[in-house]
């Protein structure tokens, strides 16, 4: 099996390569069976591949090395272990289920743009795989860079519209922003032990100081505030849904966004070193948790909401990194690769029936016009709510538990945001699904449900909603925490917390009742009276986003765009080259002005030799004053 | 003799390249030439005694000059970039179309002559001698071909790199006279035991010659108006190897002659260069204009590797080596980029550019590529080169480190900036009835991904070459 490691990545590179390559001439149908087939069959191996890990344990494999200077060896290896082999299952599974709802969701495309999309979309699981599957950071950062790459390309990938572009842009450039702290910290690494293997720094950890650590994992956070859209870097995130929808539920919702946490994760010995960074990103994750959400709740585009959702739902799973409940995060990133997955592509499917509408207020009563999408939409709906025994409630429990055994004002934050979480969702639900149809009859007249192709993806993810918890049923409700024991030998710095059973039911019992109680408002208010006026008073405010991107606006960009102009305009053209300008026209002038000496009288010649000769043999004499007079003014 | 030939295959070819009528023949024969000199040059380093990668003959015996040539690791590894990159430049430009193009490739091929003996050169004399004779077929270059402003823009240059020469053969002499048999040779420069004081004054006369070559800010100013107004196949070869011209005589010359003061103006150069990368890096993001935006985009990276020098650090070293070549092959491609635009729409400003990839759908996919290559994304070359580059400097100094580790996020602003300007959006007017690129142009842009691709993977090999 070791053998067929490598094809796993190879094979979407492969797809890319022959769907980039050969796009004008291969039909839709093979481009499609292409892009989908090569990610099914990584997936297949995968499997095979996390079934021996489960029985056998992980191990590394070396390729060749990628540099190899002196002090420095980087290999270019894969460390398919516990935790990078559930990842895998994730990307390529959920990938392949993508890959086929993109089949039928971009069919309008022409032929060209049909294997461009799927090139990219080949191109971006090629770069999720190597960002879980190396062994070490700078493999990672390979992967981590490729992946920001194929989010821009697809973010952009209606590229006559410039508002996308900009937000691919953004994208981008703000993943960069995080990109430099990841980078950082890899030098760091490689400056104090000359290494950068997750073997090697884990075993190494001796080595540095606390402050190293410190310093190290915070700008590790950084790289994944960037790439897991956590505040201050979270605002491209909404702007990505520019993006065609499969491409939001693959990329910024199911798997690249979650980067994050796998790097982190990854580097759990580390985090757990630093008590400072831990509050941190349990801080960080939280406010972010909580700031979304709120924004989530007034907007009116359905994937904005979407969008949003993610963003917080990203800050639950850091609060988990943050109070040392790895194996809860990563359960997280599991079922909500699941259930987000699945709404992104439930909404995909309402705006491909409602052509390209995604203003909810346009909607609603889809209900019986869409009944596959209604049920299982519905599903992501109770799954995300924390509603039991979907999987939503399992993972967010487990997060919320360890919250509570570190500090219960995390958990009351936590809680708040459930509800919050709860609330915008069936917001969400009931404006476009109860209710009456507020769209064209235009609209009304071609509403209908999506091909198998696209309903296939939509009843798998349900079905995995619904029982993606179970795979980490925890002992107080009979379970086994299975994933803990599974990815135990990957992440050997769990917080463990004991709490009575007693207080366990008593903080499930609360976290659902309130989630429970945010659906019934969300129906009752919103099932018969959506909200279709424009937002007043602080809602206004929430509609837009709590005007963060003004404000980044007026601090960064602007002031950045006019220190170029200065730059540009006065000190390059009057400053510097003026300065080298004003040489040159002194020049001249003493040029002028010399000529004045040149004045054809033998006797003034022959004192400017003599007075010529003088100097000359005072600098034989004394050069040595001379250098030292240089060396004093130079 | 591998040396000697590198540089008189594009001499001579040069020199009949004058004689020749036919504008065809001109261009197939530089063509010619250029192959020759890349089969040779790789011969040299993977096929041929090392012995015939030296040459000595006596030259000025009365001044202590000798005619002696060597090729190692880092002169092997840009010679190749400077027979790739012209090589790559004549199959770019064979469809453009110069008034009087016997003489425009005979100086080309005479400039390349001239890089040629200053990578090669164990003589300061030589060396000087080269260094000179590259700037004159340069002149001619700039001067006769290009932009309306070339006259007034290239005596700027002249001058300006001129004066700077002019600085370092009096450093050369002085040099000369300290040596112990009078002698111009490198090996006895290396061998010269120079006080502090001799080093600190010396190491300015060299430096300044050489941070105008590159250019290095504040002595940059004539770079972007030279490549703006210059004929594009020019601008190409000025920053892909001209411009490694510095970077190199600084790593020659100035780093094993004066190891005092570099450790002792360590932290003004590295300071100056970090300025320069922030610097650049803002007036390109605000730059209308294709060929400007890739100026200031190539001083912010020749910056990065002027800083790594400084950090006298292993892994920086290597990185500046291999960066040298990974910039040549990314710079090239973008030009070639600017000048297909130009061809194709007939301006080079941004704001009157738009859709292109729509008309152009091959270009598009090239410049994407270059782009990201541009910005040092992994799995292109230049992220080795940057990411060793970095690392080093960070061992110097942790706060210069991130500074200029902006370089990542300001070089994506004006880089996708740019490609988002040409490529997307609605075509406009000028974009309207463009058509995709030419065969030759897909040719040279594929040789340079697939360089870029290959090396970004797989570095070893320029690592060897340059060992």
């Amino acid at each position: 099996m070791n053998q067929l490691v490598y094809l796993i990545p190879l094979l979407p590179l492969i797809g890319f390569l022959i769907n980039g390559l050969l796009r004008k001439s291969l039909s839709k149908s093979v481009i499609a069976i292409i892009g989908s087939g090569v990610i099914l069959a990584s997936f297949v191996i995968s499997l095979v591949l996390f079934f021996q890990v489960k029985s056998s344990g992980g191990q590394i494999i070396n390729y060749f090395n990628l540099i190899n200077l002196d002090k420095l060896v980087i290999p270019f290896a894969f460390q398919i272990d516990q935790l990078s082999s559930l990842f895998l299952l994730i990307i390529t599974g959920i990938g392949f289920l993508i890959h086929l709802y993109s089949a039928a969701y971009m069919h309008e495309e022409t032929n060209e743009h049909y294997g461009r999309y799927f090139a990219y979309l080949n191109l971006f699981v090629f770069s999720m795989l190597l960002l879980v599957m190396g062994a070490n950071y700078v493999i990672m950062f390979f992967g981590w860079e490729g992946v920001g790459l194929c989010s821009y390309l697809l973010i952009g990938f209606w590229f006559k519209n410039d508002n996308y572009n900009y937000a691919a842009k953004k994208a981008f450039i703000m993943n960069r922003i995080g990109d430099l702290g990841f980078l950082l910290a890899v030098f760091w690494m490689i400056a104090k032990i000359g290494t950068v293997n997750y073997t090697d720094v884990f075993a190494a950890t001796s080595n540095f100081s606390s402050a190293d650590i410190t310093a190290i994992t915070i700008l590790l956070f950084i790289g994944a505030m960037g790439k897991s859209a956590q505040i201050p870097l979270y605002t491209w995130l909404p702007d990505a849904m520019a993006g065609p929808t499969p491409v939001s539920a693959l990329i910024h919702a199911a798997t690249m966004v979650t980067a994050g946490i796998y790097m982190i994760t990854r580097s759990n010995i580390l985090y757990s070193l630093s008590e400072v960074t831990q509050h941190l990103v349990a801080i960080v994750g939280l406010a972010t948790a909580l700031f979304a959400a709120t924004i989530a709740i007034k907007q009116n585009d359905i994937k904005k909401v979407l969008a949003y959702s993610t963003v917080s739902q990203l800050g639950y799973m850091f609060l988990g990194l943050g109070v040392g409940a790895y194996t809860g995060a990563v359960f997280h990133v599991m079922t909500h690769a699941f259930f987000k997955a699945l709404l992104f592509l439930g909404a995909g499917s309402v705006i491909h029936a409602m052509h390209h509408e995604q203003d909810m207020r346009k909607m609603g009563g889809l209900k019986k016009y869409l009944p596959i999408t209604h049920i299982t939409f519905l599903v992501g709906c109770i799954a995300i709510s924390g509603i039991p025994p979907f999987s939503g409630f399992f993972s967010k429990d487990e997060i919320l538990a360890a919250a509570y055994a570190k500090n219960p004002i995390y958990w009351g934050i936590g809680v708040a945001t459930a509800a919050l979480t709860a609330f915008y969702m069936f917001r969400l639900y009931a404006t476009t699904f109860l209710g009456n149809f507020r769209g064209s009859h235009e609209q009304a007249h071609h509403l209908h449900e999506s091909p198998s192709a696209m309903t296939i993806p939509l009843i798998v993810l349900a079905a995995l909603s619904v029982v993606g918890g179970f795979f980490n049923v925890p002992e107080v409700l009979g379970g086994h925490s299975s994933l803990h024991q599974f990815l135990s030998p990957a992440i050997t710095s769990e917080v463990v917390h004991e709490a009575s059973h007693s207080t366990e039911y008593m903080l499930m019992g609360i976290s659902v009742a309130v989630a429970v109680i945010a659906i019934v408002i969300a129906i009752n208010k919103f099932s018969k009276k959506p909200e279709l006026q424009d937002a007043q008073g602080f809602a206004k405010v929430l509609e837009n986003k709590w005007y963060v991107d003004e404000l980044y606006d007026n601090i960064i960009v602007k002031p950045l765009n006019s220190l170029g102009s200065f730059f540009k305009n006065i000190i390059e053209r009057r400053g510097i080259d003026g300065m080298v300008n004003g040489v040159g026209k002194l020049v001249n002038y003493s040029a002028r002005q010399l000529r004045l000496l040149q004045s054809g009288l033998v006797g003034g010649y022959i004192l400017f030799m003599v007075l010529a000769i003088i100097v000359l043999i005072y600098v034989w004499i004394n050069d040595n004053h001379i250098l030292s007079f240089f060396y004093k003014y130079f | 003799m591998v040396p000697v030939w590198l540089i008189l295959i594009p001499l001579l070819t040069g020199l009949v390249s004058f004689g020749l009528q036919n504008a065809k023949a001109v261009k197939a024969w530089a063509l010619f030439s250029t192959i020759i000199s890349t089969t040779l040059i790789i011969a040299g380093i993977y096929f041929l005694n090392p012995s015939s990668l030296q040459f000595n003959a006596t030259w000025l015996k009365l001044l202590g000059s000798n005619f002696s040539f060597k090729l190692d690791g880092m002169s092997k590894m840009l010679c190749l970039l400077t027979a790739a990159s012209f090589l790559i430049i004549f199959i770019a430009i064979n469809k453009n179309e110069y008034k009087n193009s016997k003489s425009f490739y005979a100086l080309m091929l005479l400039m390349q002559a001239g890089f040629m003996g200053v990578f090669t050169a164990t003589d300061a004399l030589l060396f000087y001698f080269f260094w000179e004779l590259a700037l004159i077929p340069a002149y001619f270059l700039c001067s006769m071909w290009g932009g309306e402003k070339r006259i007034q823009v290239t005596f700027k240059f002249f001058v300006y790199t001129f004066a700077g020469s002019l600085i370092m053969l009096c450093g050369i002499i002085y040099l000369y006279f300290q040596t112990p048999n009078q002698t111009f040779s490198l090996e006895s420069f290396y061998n010269l035991h120079l006080s502090n004081k001799q080093q600190y004054i010396l190491f300015w006369l060299f430096f300044i010659a050489f941070a105008i070559k590159m250019p290095m800010f504040p002595f940059h100013t004539w770079q972007p108006d030279t490549y703006e107004q210059s004929s594009t196949g020019v601008t190409m070869a000025l920053s892909g190897v001209m411009a490694k011209m510095g970077i190199f005589a600084v790593i020659r010359w100035v780093v094993p002659i004066f190891p005092e003061a570099v450790n002792h103006f360590s932290n003004i150069v590295i300071i100056l260069s970090i300025i320069g990368i922030v610097y650049a890096s803002l007036i390109a993001i605000r730059q209308d204009d294709i060929k400007r935006l890739i100026a200031y985009s190539s001083i912010a990276h020749i910056s990065l590797m002027c800083a790594a020098i400084f950090s006298q650090n292993n892994t920086a070293m290597q990185g500046v080596l291999i960066q040298m070549f990974n910039h040549g092959i990314v710079v090239i491609g973008l030009w070639i980029v600017a000048d297909a635009v130009e061809q194709q729409v007939g301006t080079r400003k941004l704001s009157e550019l738009g859709g292109l990839a729509q008309k152009a759908p091959a270009l598009a996919i090239f410049i994407v590529v270059l782009a990201f290559a541009n910005v040092a994304l992994p799995l292109a070359s230049s992220f080795i080169g940057e990411f060793l580059m970095l690392s080093g400097l960070f061992q110097y100094n942790i706060i210069m480190a991130a500074i200029a580790g902006t370089t990542i996020i300001l070089s994506s602003i004006y880089t996708l900036n740019m490609v988002q300007k040409i490529f997307y959006g609605n075509t406009v007017t000028l974009t309207e009835k463009a058509v995709d690129i030419s065969g030759n142009i897909k040719i040279a842009l594929t040789i340079l991904v697939i360089i870029i691709i290959v090396l970004g993977v797989y570095p070893q090999p320029m690592f060897n070459l340059v060992k």
